[in-house]
């Protein structure tokens, strides 16, 4: 067993790169994502890391510093939030295209404007269709050892895809949680140095990036639905691997109390911690309710889904983001979607809580459920609001 | 002189092509050219990240390419970012020992638009990092890949799609950026001019930027026939047209000082180098005077500041 630390979950992010051997760091500080940049270049002065660390002059370059030296062969890390992750957005799509193995942490904050620092999904959502390998993470442990997951499963040769750790901004970032570290051999012999299929090197020339005419664009587009699909088995293997050296078992979708229940919420992230005292306060008064938390947003879990929740009466989907003049928080337009073929499926509502940092309690999604329960009794089997607006 | 040595010289460049024929530039172009010039003048040893531009899309159609080295291109304004991870992934693994050490030199190669404007800021912070790089920009002086639109680096008095000579406007209202300048100001040991009309000269500069640690930049003009509305057999000429009449001097800003690679006792007058180009056809008297007027003020200023051999 490791050694077990209370630290703040940016700090135990920063230590996990540290432990994972990169070999390249390149970001822009923005909050809340500045205190993993900052432990990290303090690691790097001290000699505590040798790696190649770059403050760059934006996030874009951030990125783009990543795509290079990726293509040469080095272990890369960036680590962004909200405007920034908008602003590289452009390069996301393309480190994923080219199949370069990065691996980036967002502290998720709120998309301006109003310009608001605090935590929402609404930044990670903008590049949703981007092509990388995307985990939420429910707490400081799920955020370190996903940093080494990511890595494994990023450069399997049979993956090459990279991955995004999404990590809630100050409800996950800022907080001191326990931390069960684990031994370095451990994690040497988890995690190798990456040996790339194809690098930039003189010695065996290569050209990467080239344009694609109209009778070759689809083939690349489905190369890499295929290949993000396909990783789902290499995602569950590398976590197989990951619990039989640390005990902790992770699932696409984890579930709390749910094989019975009735009502199932259906969350991702930090919420889920809140959400699960929430279930143990209505399981209290005898209510059949439960938790479904979604851990992998790409490749999206139809199956383990439908598996959590297929049985259930009705879902309360609590979203963090919003789609404007959509239909609804893009959690629960996933979750229909993935209901939608099955002749006996639970009735989906739709929360959109907790943007821009507002608080959301036990008791607020108590409050959902009473309210989700009341509209679906009373024949609204479409229902999606914004929770806990002020007038 | 020069001229003549230039011309046998070539001769004694390798035979051996880096950036390979079959690519789909224009007929005439001199940015390809220049392209093939540099490629000849580093050699294997090398790995170049290119801008979205011209020289992306001529060389690169899937599954084709025109690259016998290394090459890699991600977007339009971040070459200089990707070579500096570049750059920076080499030296961090053969620190490591993952790699065998060897001299490779990176490279970022984009158009002027991709430096002057829309890749200025990963330009500067590339440069201001001090990554071991070359930055070549070849400028022919506005954004040729999607159609001739003005770009930052297009003279005075240039028709282009977006600043079109008309009833009211005359072209492009603005004067060229000063890119070389911008680049000398960040303080870097190497900085120079280019044309391919000047092949010798060109090479050596490549070769010198490569042999020089840190970072490097070299200003290309390159003459586009299609954008510049010329006739593609006159790209030569117009290149050393461009030259002598001072509108595009060579010169080499070492460490801070500046050194004129070629300097003419008298300018040629800026109208022979105009009127081969349909994007000035509409161009005045008064306005060629005003571009000489221009043309000769930069060029003594540029003198002066290389007799001086102190900078900036
Ligand atoms: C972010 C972004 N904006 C715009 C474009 C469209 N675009 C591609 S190449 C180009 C112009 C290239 O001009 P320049 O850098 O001068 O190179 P040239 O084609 O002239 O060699 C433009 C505007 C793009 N690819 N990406
Ligand atoms: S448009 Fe100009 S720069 Fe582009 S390939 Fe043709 S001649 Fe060369
Ligand atoms: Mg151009």
């Amino acid at each position: 067993m490791g050694k077990r630390v209370g630290m703040e979950v940016s700090i135990a992010a920063a230590e996990a790169v540290k432990q994972a051997n990169v070999d390249v760091i390149s970001a822009y500080p923005i909050t809340p994502q500045t205190h993993v940049v900052e432990h990290l270049s303090e690691l790097v002065a001290n000699g505590e890391l040798d790696a190649e660390f770059f403050c760059v002059e934006s996030e874009h370059s951030a990125l783009s510093v990543c795509v290079g030296s990726e293509a040469t062969g080095a272990r890369s890390f960036t680590c962004t939030s909200s405007q920034g992750l908008a602003l590289m957005s452009e390069i996301t799509y393309i480190a994923s295209a080219l199949r370069l193995p990065i691996v980036m942490i967002i502290a998720n904050r709120a998309l301006s404007a109003p310009i608001s620092i605090w935590n929402d999904h609404s930044d990670v959502m903008s590049i949703r269709d981007c092509g990388w390998i995307q985990f939420f993470a429910e707490n400081g442990q799920d955020v370190y050892d996903h940093v080494f997951i990511a890595y494994r499963l990023a450069e399997d040769r049979n993956v090459l895809l990279p991955a995004i750790i999404n990590m809630d901004g100050f409800t996950l970032s800022h907080v001191i949680e326990p931390i069960e570290f684990i031994e370095q051999e451990k994690i040497d012999r988890f995690l190798p140095p990456y040996q790339p299929v194809h690098r930039l090197h003189p010695d065996r020339p290569v050209s990467m990036g080239g344009i694609a005419l109209p009778p070759i664009f689809t083939e690349t587009k489905k190369a890499h639905e295929v290949a993000l699909q396909g990783s789902m088995p290499k995602i569950l293997e590398t976590w197989k691997a990951f619990g039989d050296m640390t005990g902790r078992y992770y699932q696409p979708v984890e579930t709390y109390k749910a094989e019975d229940a009735e009502t199932i919420m259906v969350i991702m992230g930090s919420f889920g911690e809140t959400a699960s005292a929430a279930v143990d306060l209505m399981r209290e008064e005898g209510r059949s309710v439960g938790l479904a938390k979604i851990r992998l947003w790409r490749p999206f879990p139809f199956e383990a889904f439908k598996q959590a929740t297929l049985h259930a009466k009705q879902l309360v989907v609590i979203d963090r983001a919003i789609s404007i003049g959509g239909p609804g928080g893009p959690v629960a337009s996933e979750v229909k979607a993935a209901l939608y073929g099955e002749p006996i499926r639970p009735v989906v509502y739709n929360f959109v809580a907790g943007l821009g940092g507002r608080d959301v309690s036990p008791s607020d999604f108590i409050k959902m459920v009473d309210k989700a329960e009341i509209e679906i009794e009373e024949g609204n089997r479409e229902g999606y609001e914004i929770y806990g607006v002020r007038e | 002189m020069t001229e003549k040595l230039n011309v046998f010289a070539v001769r004694t460049l390798t035979q051996k092509e880096y950036f390979a024929p079959g690519h789909r530039a224009c007929q005439g172009c001199a940015e390809a050219l220049a392209v093939r010039l540099v490629a000849k003048a580093l050699g294997r040893n090398v790995i170049i990240a290119s801008a979205t531009g011209c020289m992306e899309v001529v060389s690169s159609p899937i599954p084709f390419t025109a690259w016998r080295v290394p090459w890699f291109h991600v977007a339009f304004e971040n070459a200089a970012a990707v070579a500096s991870g570049i750059e920076s992934g080499l030296k961090v693994l053969m620190r490591k020992g993952r790699l065998p050490r060897k001299k490779i030199v990176t490279i970022a190669l984009a158009g002027d638009g991709g430096t002057a404007d829309i890749g200025l800021q990963a330009l500067s912070g590339a440069l201001e990092r001090g990554h071991d790089f070359i930055y070549i920009c070849t400028d022919n002086e506005a954004y040729m890949n999607t159609g001739i639109q003005r770009s930052s680096s297009t003279p005075f008095g240039a028709s282009t799609t977006t600043s079109p000579a008309g009833k009211v406007k005359m072209g492009q209202i603005t004067w060229k950026k000063n890119m070389p300048a911008i680049a000398a100001a960040h303080n870097i040991p190497y900085v120079a001019t280019a044309c391919p009309s000047y092949p010798i000269d060109l090479v050596e500069k490549v070769k010198k930027a490569a042999s020089i640690e840190g970072p490097a930049y070299l200003h290309i003009l390159s003459v586009c026939p299609t954008g510049w509305r010329s006739a593609p057999e006159l790209s030569i000429k117009l290149g050393r047209l461009a030259v002598e009449t001072g509108i595009f001097p060579l010169y080499e800003v070492e460490h801070g000082k500046y050194h004129l690679s070629i300097d003419f006792p008298r300018l040629r007058p800026i109208k022979e180098y105009i009127r081969l180009q349909g994007r000035f056809r509409h161009l005045t008297e008064e306005m060629i005077g005003q571009i000489e007027e221009r043309v000769r003020k930069e060029y003594a200023e540029l003198k002066e500041k290389a007799a001086k051999g102190v900078a900036r």
